[in-house]
């Protein structure tokens, strides 16, 4: 495997060819925050809170911003994970969501267990500077283990990924356009009434905020299980489980 | 040389009652009496000034003149104009009021390369088509130079992508060619969304053959052997005359083993951003994906796939007919070759320009376009001129001697974007442009990424505060950031550029934004 | 508008702050979770005058001359939104308290019921009440429902602000120890920001 060799903050470090800049700034030991991203499913830059600043070696091409989910690493790289600029521009994404859903989070079954709160906390917003824009959308607790609150939604599409590429089930997906979009269930029917869903929980364990929870989880009770994509997709691919002992 | 009668049946004569005029035209020649001399009657593409529709070229013995909006009960007359002199005089006196001066600078300064035989020619006759020549240099490519020769041509005339980013067409399609053996795709992007652009439209609906001689040298020199055109719905008569004229060139063999088909999109602006574009194709959801990788390297199906603009692949075989160097002698040195650009809005002559690249603005718009119905002084009555569409700006009238290529657009804060080319009058205000466009931009995100589904949304209701007079001096900085924000975060090129007609609007309009500031900053909700 | 309060009003030698705070569309959880500050409190007290609030003064009437005000709530009703105003023009120093004021938060729920204020009290006091339903009308008393409920900085401006719902009493010393100091409060991590 040949390795690449790129700087991160000012760090020299080396990474696997096929890495991606989120990866490569782990293995810098710098915490490049995200939401839409999540190890384990196919990366999409939507939330671009990992933009990070690059310029190509020596090219004296103007810096670009590109998402570090989504980028691949490449050789003599320069990253910039934390510019004052994109400071700014993280702040303001995660403005845009609390504005732009219905978030409460006093009340969330999230609560203290939710990626956006962190979010905010990672980018130092108080306050939002936008206007919230109280969308109408609803609830559907149609399935009889689980319940979708789409005021809480905020379009990641884990739920969308998770489903189609780890359980093959596809049960999700997006309608709509621009802000009008949604995750619809099925042929945009109640969750309940999906056949394809195999009630796995994979959604709900994968989702960032208190949009998909157990239907009996109240404020503060969500307990997500975040990590499942990648552990089952590293079983996959290597056919070991965690469980099996043996190194990860 | 019979006489004839060339009806422009493209989509704005046929709405000002182009088919009844033909059809009229046809019933009065036979009750004339179909003799040999009789002329013909032959429906063509686009005849460009489109305000004046429908337009009628009539070519007699006494020459070719154009007329316009002549009125069905008046096809006699027009019969009588193709005659010999002496009898075509007495009509073309009686139909002088409906002559259009073709030594007029809107026509007189047009340089057809592109559109050099649309207007010429049935779109939906093959046999015309390639008596004008259609094939022949698709053939002659073929027979005599190498797919690596092709290339060089492109790349050596200039040529950039004419969908707006101006990429140069030569490096894609090396791009595309050296890419590991296997198969490769072929897109021709049709889906013309942008308001106020119809370049597209006249040549798929005037010439579709010239786009599908484009196709075939561009896959021959890539080495693609399937490729598709991308044809957004809301162009019924392109799909049609399209779809014929594929039927036809492959009945005829003329384009060996390559296979073309149509495919049709479902209304979404964003589908003509290529990752969206392929994404839709694909029968997935019409949203773009980051890049890298590029479509040249990772496309349809995960083959390498060249995307071109319609009018990029159409100016193909007129480049290489024509030698790399002839047409790359016309232009700037940036910005090779003609561009076509449709004129609409506030301008006396609406309809289709193909200029040279570097024509200045207001060659186009004062003096080729009449300004302002009811304009006057040198700019025309022109208060701006919007170039780019959603993803452009405004030009103020000041700037009208701007040489019109990719960068001295781009360099005003506005851009070439496909051809687009909206004159505005003093009556409208500049923030409710701003506003329109954002609207579009806010109805076609297609709400992927953050800062172009929420990041508009609250665009537009800072530019409401503005157009309703109650915006604060904290606004007007919002209004600032969150462009920037918008502008350098989004996914892709809709995001990207859709706070550009605000921010032309603040740089060239700045007194007509502090103006809309409320009287009393900070005022109450 | 200064940023920390970083001298005492008026005359010579060490003055107290004066210190208000005001309860608009809220719970009071955060006046409870102030109260929460227990011994502390008898230091704020050496270095504050309250001179207005709904948990430590009788006083009616919104002081000229504060320095600092603590704002709970959202602003919902026509009430709130004078009061708003008139310590905006009153106070040297605006605090958004707690995730009400910050954000809008559980009062602001009422954005979402469809379109008037009318609309959200036919829903509360007529179709969801048991027994004797009637609006709550009695002009002068009762203060009318703004058409939406915002958050403090959309109708003045807010010097700072202190997320929370409500933000517990280890934050909000944590927030008032440095601006007593008349320095800027630590507003970063989690045990500052995180709302909820």
């Amino acid at each position: 495997m040949s390795v690449l060799t790129l700087w991160v903050d000012g760090a020299a470090v080396a990474v696997p060819a096929g890495a991606s800049l989120l990866e490569a700034s782990r293995a810098a030991n710098v915490e490049v925050p995200t939401l839409c991203h999540l190890d384990g499913l196919a990366p999409v830059g939507a939330c671009r809170l990992c933009l990070v600043e690059v310029d190509l070696p020596g090219d004296g091409s103007p810096t670009r911003l590109v998402p570090a989910c989504s980028t691949a690493a490449g050789e003599g790289l320069v990253v910039r994970t934390a510019t004052v600029q994109l400071q700014r521009f993280r702040r303001m994404a995660v403005e845009l969501l609390f504005a732009e859903g219905n978030h409460v989070c006093a009340f969330c079954v999230a609560n203290g267990a939710c990626e956006l709160q962190d979010a905010a906390v990672a980018v130092g917003m108080d306050h939002s500077r936008f206007p919230f824009q109280y969308p109408r959308r609803h609830v559907d607790a149609s399935h009889p283990h689980f319940v979708i609150d789409h005021h809480r939604c905020i379009l990641c599409t884990r739920c969308v990924r998770v489903c189609d590429e780890i359980e093959g089930a596809h049960v999700w997906d997006v309608a709509n356009r621009g802000s009008h979009c949604q995750i619809i269930a099925g042929l945009d029917q109640p969750w309940g009434t999906v056949e394809a869903c195999t009630s796995c929980g994979k959604c709900v364990d994968v989702c960032p905020t208190g949009a998909l929870a157990h239907n009996d989880d109240t404020t503060a009770e969500k307990r997500a299980a975040r990590e499942r994509p990648a552990l089952l997709r590293s079983a996959r691919e290597r056919q070991r489980w965690h469980n099996q002992g043996g190194p990860p | 040389m019979a006489s004839m009668l060339r009806c422009c049946s493209a989509s704005g004569c046929r709405s000002a009652g182009g088919e009844a005029l033909q059809q009229a035209l046809v019933e009065a020649r036979s009750r004339a009496g179909a003799g040999d001399g009789a002329p013909v009657i032959k429906a063509v593409g686009c005849l460009r000034l489109c305000s004046r529709g429908p337009l009628v070229a009539v070519d007699g013995p006494a020459g070719s003149v154009l007329y316009g909006e002549v009125p069905s009960a008046r096809a006699a007359e027009l019969l009588e104009a193709c005659a010999a002199p002496p009898r075509a005089a007495a009509a073309r006196r009686a139909l002088a009021s409906h002559a259009l001066d073709l030594r007029h600078p809107f026509f007189a300064l047009q340089e057809p390369v592109v559109l050099e035989t649309c207007g010429l020619i049935d779109p939906e006759s093959i046999d015309d088509a390639m008596a004008h020549g259609a094939y022949s240099t698709l053939h002659r490519c073929q027979a005599e130079l190498t797919p690596a020769q092709v290339r060089e041509q492109v790349r050596l005339s200039g040529l950039r992508g004419r969908g707006g980013a101006g990429y140069p067409t030569g490096l894609k399609w090396d791009t595309v060619a050296l890419q590991p053996p296997g198969p490769r795709w072929l897109v021709a992007n049709a889906d013309e969304g942008d308001p106020g652009a119809f370049m597209d439209r006249a040549v798929l609906e005037g010439d579709p053959h010239r786009l599908i001689e484009g196709m075939a040298i561009a896959a021959w020199a890539v080495g693609a052997d399937q490729g598709l055109i991308y044809v957004r719905a809301e162009y019924p008569l392109a799909i049609a005359r399209l779809r014929r004229a594929l039927a036809e060139v492959q009945a005829r063999g003329q384009l060996g083993s390559l296979r073309l088909r149509v495919r049709v999109g479902a209304g979404a602006y964003v589908c003509g951003e290529e990752t969206a574009l392929l994404a839709s194709i694909q029968g997935r959801r019409g949203n773009p994906r980051p890049r890298p990788p590029y479509p040249a390297q990772l496309g349809l199906w995960g083959a390498p796939t060249l995307i071109n603009n319609v009018e990029t692949l159409a100016a193909i075989p007129a480049i290489l007919r024509r030698g790399a160097a002839d047409y790359a002698a016309l232009g700037t040195a940036g910005s090779r070759g003609t561009k076509v650009f449709s004129l609409s809005g506030a301008v006396r002559h609406t309809g289709l320009v193909e200029v040279p690249m570097g024509t200045s603005l207001r060659t186009i718009v004062v003096t080729m376009g009449g300004g302002v119905p009811g304009g006057e002084g040198a700019d025309g009555g022109v208060k701006a001129v919007q170039t780019g569409g959603p993803s452009g700006g405004c030009i103020p009238a000041a700037l009208l001697d701007t040489p019109v290529d990719y960068e001295g657009l781009r360099a005003l804060g506005s851009m070439m974007g496909s051809g687009g080319m909206v004159v505005i009058d003093q009556a409208t205000g500049m923030l409710e442009l701003a506003r329109y466009f954002m609207r579009f931009s806010v109805a076609e995100s297609c709400g992927k990424c953050v800062p172009c589904r929420a990041g508009t949304v609250q665009l537009l209701q800072l530019l409401d505060r503005f157009c309703d007079q109650r915006a604060s001096p904290a606004d007007l900085a919002q209004l600032h950031d969150l462009c920037a924000m918008v502008k350098a975060t989004s996914l892709c090129g809709l995001g990207q550029c859709a706070p550009n007609p605000v921010l032309s609007t603040l740089r060239h309009f700045h007194q007509e934004v502090v103006s809309a500031l409320a009287v009393a900053p900070g005022g109450a909700p | 508008m200064s940023g920390a309060v970083d001298e005492a009003p008026g005359g010579a030698g060490p003055q107290r702050l004066r210190l208000a705070t005001v309860w608009l569309a809220g719970c009071s959880g955060c006046h409870m979770s102030f109260l929460d500050l227990d011994e502390w409190l008898f230091d704020l007290a050496r270095q504050v005058e309250i001179v207005y609030s709904p948990i430590a003064s009788d006083t009616k009437i919104f002081p000229a001359g504060v320095d600092l005000c603590l704002v709970e709530g959202a602003v919902a009703n026509t009430d709130n939104l004078a009061l708003a105003q008139q310590l905006r023009d009153r106070s040297r120093v605006v605090i958004s308290f707690g995730d009400c004021a910050v954000g809008g938060n559980v009062p602001a729920l009422r954005n979402l019921w469809d379109a008037s204020p009318q609309a959200v009290l036919n829903r509360g006091y007529m179709e969801l009440a048991d027994r004797s339903a009637q609006h709550p009308r009695a002009i002068g008393i009762v203060p009318e429902l703004l058409p939406q409920v915002l958050p403090l900085h959309a109708v003045i401006a807010v010097d700072h602000y202190l997320p929370g719902c409500p933000p517990s009493a280890e934050r909000i010393r944590a927030f008032l120890e440095p601006l007593l100091r008349g320095e800027p409060p630590p507003m970063q991590g989690a045990a500052m920001l995180r709302f909820g």
